[in-house]
């Protein structure tokens, strides 16, 4: 039985975040990937970024689809309700789920495969509607579970561990939901913590589809020489475009800033996000501008992360819908059910 | 002919696709109905947007039979391209009407039918001016010609048309004038009315006319359904337009202006099943409609829900397959699809409507039944009982119905337990008790479709996995007991033979049991309308020495079904099928049963 209870330990000096909670209250189960393996930092990540937030687990469902990635929603927040769907349709259910109680705050772990390849249509679609979720696509370029097989995310010229060279050109998450009309979208990488917990927050607090692709090689089949989603290569080619704060809605902008060399984009519960440009004159906020410089970036063989496209105006799903702001699921069946009466009325043209 | 025959006849009316025929043909119906005769209207139309025939019949039949018949007494023959073919179609003693503007003496070489041409197009030509105008009040004009002929009212003909353009005031002035041209040409030229005539019957005031898909959207919107997710797909698209039409109707929220509903147009129909599964798991009542093409896609999707116990409602508007087939045309040909639909020991309840007052009574159990089962619910309408128009009874609705959510803990009731555990049976029932996400964080558990104990978490134990899905079984046998019962008709006389039928095979067969009876042969008639089979189903196939399942598929898939989930002798079920994509006519059923028992004088 690969399921191990993960015992709750005291440790001394923890500290509770707003709402009395404990780190350790975020967490799940005990992961049963490979050790070292990217998914497990991320997995940490998203337990750090929701005890910051102070969320309550049971206003979270998390959502996956199938594969080493898709595994990872029962490590966190054992106090959510999960689901672990069938592979490439995770956003699918996140619809569904989204349009039946839309206060719950939802995130989606999928990976490489589940999203570029067979759920690439879903994917698509979760960015199209907008749909109110964090989206984190946990990236190794290769399919683990079935050991090795190079996945669309892998670039072109990359060597697999059996030592064949990619064909084809990749399938790149961050540029396709640009350009598919994201609101959202980031890419950081499973060894930068720091940067992974502010843009997890980010994601959460987005009201939109946040898209998040995060480098998180594969310890076991794609850790080599040769790979480009290997730890070495990504450590290498690691280039942060700028730098992202995440403000909380009653807290102060407290860092100084250089006029022009910042953006502030507000969200809509009043928190803030403040993009440092850092000097490089990236402007996350510039669709164009934007596409040009991943693309440049890429044609190098650089990584580029942080906050990447943001436009947090783009109404989500329910705000297009103009669906009622209390829950489908708690609408009163006397408010969803016209009467005898009614159809009676109804019938009356029915003649 | 000269035989008077009245409310008794079908009439068929052959026209081009997209030149706005369904209005006219749409009011002759009514009228019909409103002279309180029973009438069906059945649609015979091509996968095309403009251009290629398409047929309207209307059947008026005083007994209220309600199966299409293969006879046709009046033809209104408005397509040039389908001349000969409705020409060749009509019944000897029929009667055929032309638009004789163009006349077509060289191509009406039948004597045994009565040809009557009225020039149509020339008078709409001569009394309107606008092109499209001339085109729609043709058809408007031949209503006249038939007010006339078949002795319609023409004060029924004058209210509807008021009713249906009260708020545009010319419109009725022009269609009244095009009821008059052809009523006054017909009575000037022939003798009116025909010997294949109308007489009023009452008023049908207990009665509406409505299509199976428009019944099965209101039933949703009674069940307290919010969430419907959809990919178009014919011929259940028509039931996602009528749940929106009467969302817009009754849930709108008259203070904010918002919406008490979500419909979500999904990509492809895998997401539309994810959509539903996605909706229902967190608490919301959620349905798709679909039809074959749309069940095969959501297939994985379908398995996961049996296995993860998520309610869902599949209304499945069955058309002629394999494959793309005619998707015009209509079959029951899912039975097997969705009984075992996905891959594993996968079983679903369905429910099969035969008209549309069950499919509205159905579409409201089958949300309660999914809730109370968690599990994928089918209902198998088809393209017959869903786009044709209906006479049924009023549908009634009982003000005190609750839906039944099943085995939903709320916040407090987690609270008071010691520890949840999702799958775990206290009742015995096969059922265990959900949580819905956003609660409490005590009830919180794992969805999944991959190996699962009682306690709702992961494993690979072959012990937990078999007590599992062994649950499931128990479960089944729980569905069993909850599902709507089969209904018995029982014949005048003991009879060793039997019929079973489903769906919209029903007409064909209650008309098939009284021709039968006329010439000597009694049978005791049994409708199923649900799988898991009833204890009854089993018992009425042994008190009968033959018993024929009558359905509209190739492969006699209820036969099937039959044979494999119960221990009936095979051998005493004779297949009578029909799957020509044409609705079954009661003939089919008369001569597969005189074939059998080699009657003679098979009429």
């Amino acid at each position: 039985m690969s399921f191990i209870k993960k015992p709750k330990i005291d440790l001394p000096g923890q500290l509770a975040n707003k709402i009395g909670l404990l780190k350790r209250d975020y967490e799940g189960v005990l992961s049963t990937l490979c050790a070292g393996c990217g998914h497990d930092s991320i997995t940490a990540a998203i337990v750090q970024a929701f005890w910051e937030l102070s969320i309550p687990p049971e206003q979270v469902i998390k959502l996956s689809g199938i594969g080493c990635s898709s595994k990872t929603p029962a490590y966190f927040l054992s106090g959510a309700h999960g689901f672990n769907s069938v592979h490439g349709r995770m956003p699918s259910v996140a619809t569904g789920a989204q349009a039946g109680n839309r206060d719950l705050i939802c995130i989606g772990v999928s990976g490489d495969g589940d999203s570029l390849s067979i759920g690439f249509g879903q994917f698509g679609h979760a960015v199209r509607r907008n749909l109110n979720m964090l989206y984190i696509i946990e990236n190794n370029g290769v399919y683990g579970l079935t050991k090795g097989q190079f996945s669309a995310a892998a670039d072109k010229g990359s060597k697999s561990k059996r030592g064949d060279i990619n064909q084809w050109k990749n399938i790149d998450a961050v540029s396709t939901a640009i350009s598919m009309g994201s609101s959202f979208v980031a890419r950081s990488f499973s060894g930068d913590r720091e940067q992974l917990v502010t843009l997890i927050k980010a994601g959460i607090m987005h009201p939109g589809c946040a898209i998040l692709d995060v480098v998180s090689p594969c310890v076991t089949f794609n850790n080599h020489v040769g790979s480009t989603k290997s730890y070495t290569y990504t450590r290498d080619h690691y280039h942060p475009a700028g730098q992202t704060d995440f403000i909380p809605p009653t807290s102060e902008i407290m860092v100084s800033y250089a006029e022009g060399d910042s953006t502030v984009v507000e969200l809509h519960d009043g928190s803030k996000l403040l993009l440092k440009k850092a000097g490089s004159g990236y402007d996350a906020t510039d669709r164009s501008r934007v596409m040009r410089y991943l693309e440049q970036q890429r044609a190098r063989g650089e990584v580029v992360t942080g906050l990447l496209f943001i436009n947090a105006e783009l109404p989500e799903m329910h705000r297009i819908y103009r669906t009622s702001e209390t829950p489908m699921k708690d609408l009163d069946f006397e408010k969803l059910n016209p009467g005898s009466e009614a159809l009676q009325k109804l019938q009356a043209g029915m003649r | 002919m000269s035989e008077v025959r009245v409310n008794d006849f079908v009439l068929k009316i052959g026209t081009v696709n997209g030149t706005g025929s369904a209005s006219a043909n749409g009011m002759i119906l009514k009228a019909l109905f409103r002279m309180g005769i029973p009438v069906t209207g059945k649609n015979l139309f091509p996968s095309n947007i403009q251009g290629l025939p398409t047929w309207y019949g209307i059947r008026a039949n005083h007994a209220g039979y309600m199966s299409r018949s293969k006879q046709v007494d009046v033809m209104v023959a408005m397509n040039a391209q389908t001349y000969q073919k409705d020409l060749d179609n009509v019944t000897a003693g029929g009667f055929l009407i032309y638009d004789s503007t163009w006349p077509r003496e060289r191509q009406l070489n039948r004597d045994d039918i009565t040809v009557l041409g009225v020039p149509l197009a020339k008078l709409c030509n001569e009394n309107f001016s606008d092109a499209r105008v001339r085109i729609l009040m043709k058809n408007i004009a031949y209503v006249g010609v038939l007010a006339a002929l078949l002795n319609i009212e023409t004060a029924v003909l004058r209210s509807l048309i008021e009713e249906t353009f009260a708020s545009k005031p010319k419109l009725i002035e022009s269609n009244l004038k095009a009821i008059n041209l052809g009523f006054n040409y017909a009575m000037e030229n022939f003798t009116c009315p025909l010997p294949i005539r109308v007489e009023r019957m009452g008023d049908n005031s207990e009665h509406i006319m409505i299509d199976g898909n428009s019944a099965a959207a209101l039933g949703c919107i009674y069940a307290g359904a919010t969430v419907g997710a959809w990919y178009p797909i014919t011929p259940s698209t028509s039931m996602m337009d009528a749940f929106k039409a009467y969302c817009k109707q009754f849930r709108i929220d008259e203070e904010t202006g918002q919406k008490n509903y979500c419909i979500v147009q999904a990509e492809d129909e895998l997401a539309a099943a994810g959509m539903v599964i996605g909706a229902n798991w967190v608490g919301a009542r959620a349905f798709t409609p679909t039809s074959g093409p749309g069940i095969s896609l959501m297939s994985e999707f379908i398995g996961f829900a049996y296995y993860a116990e998520i309610p869902s409602v599949f209304f499945n508007v069955q058309r002629v397959g394999p494959s793309t087939g005619m998707p015009t045309r209509t079959q029951q040909c899912d039975i097997m699809m969705c009984a075992y639909a996905s891959h594993g020991d996968t079983r679903h309840p369905l429910l099969f409507p035969a008209n549309p007052y069950e499919c509205f009574e159905m579409a409201v159990s089958s949300f309660d039944l999914a809730e109370r089962l968690q599990t994928p619910v089918f209902v198998l309408s088809d393209l017959d009982i869903g786009m044709n128009d209906w006479m049924i009874p009023e549908l009634k609705w009982d003000d005190s119905y609750r839906p039944d959510r099943g085995k939903v803990l709320d916040a407090d009731e987690v609270d008071e337990l010691e520890k949840f555990y999702r799958y775990l049976d206290v009742d015995g029932d096969g059922i265990a008790a959900r949580t819905l996400p956003g609660e409490n964080a005590k009830g919180a558990y794992f969805v999944r479709g991959s190996g699962h104990n009682k306690h709702g978490m992961y494993t690979e134990s072959s012990a937990e996995y078999k007590d599992l899905v062994d649950r499931l079984l128990v479960k089944w046998n729980t569905a069993r007991t909850l599902l709507p019962k089969p209904v018995l008709k029982n014949a005048q006389k003991e009879t060793p033979i039997g019929i079973i039928a489903y769906g919209s095979s029903d007409g064909a067969v209650v008309e098939a049991l009284d021709t039968l009876r006329d010439k000597g042969i009694h049978a005791d008639y049994l409708r199923v309308r649900a799988f898991p089979f009833h204890g009854e189903v089993t018992s009425f196939v042994e008190n009968h020495e033959t018993v024929f399942v009558v359905e509209q598929n190739r492969d006699a898939q209820m036969r099937s079904l039959l044979t494999l989930e119960t221990d009936i002798d095979a051998r005493k079920l004779v297949p009578v099928l029909h799957y020509s994509g044409m609705p079954i006519p009661s003939e089919c059923v008369v001569e597969g049963l005189c074939e059998y028992l080699c009657v003679e004088d098979v009429a």
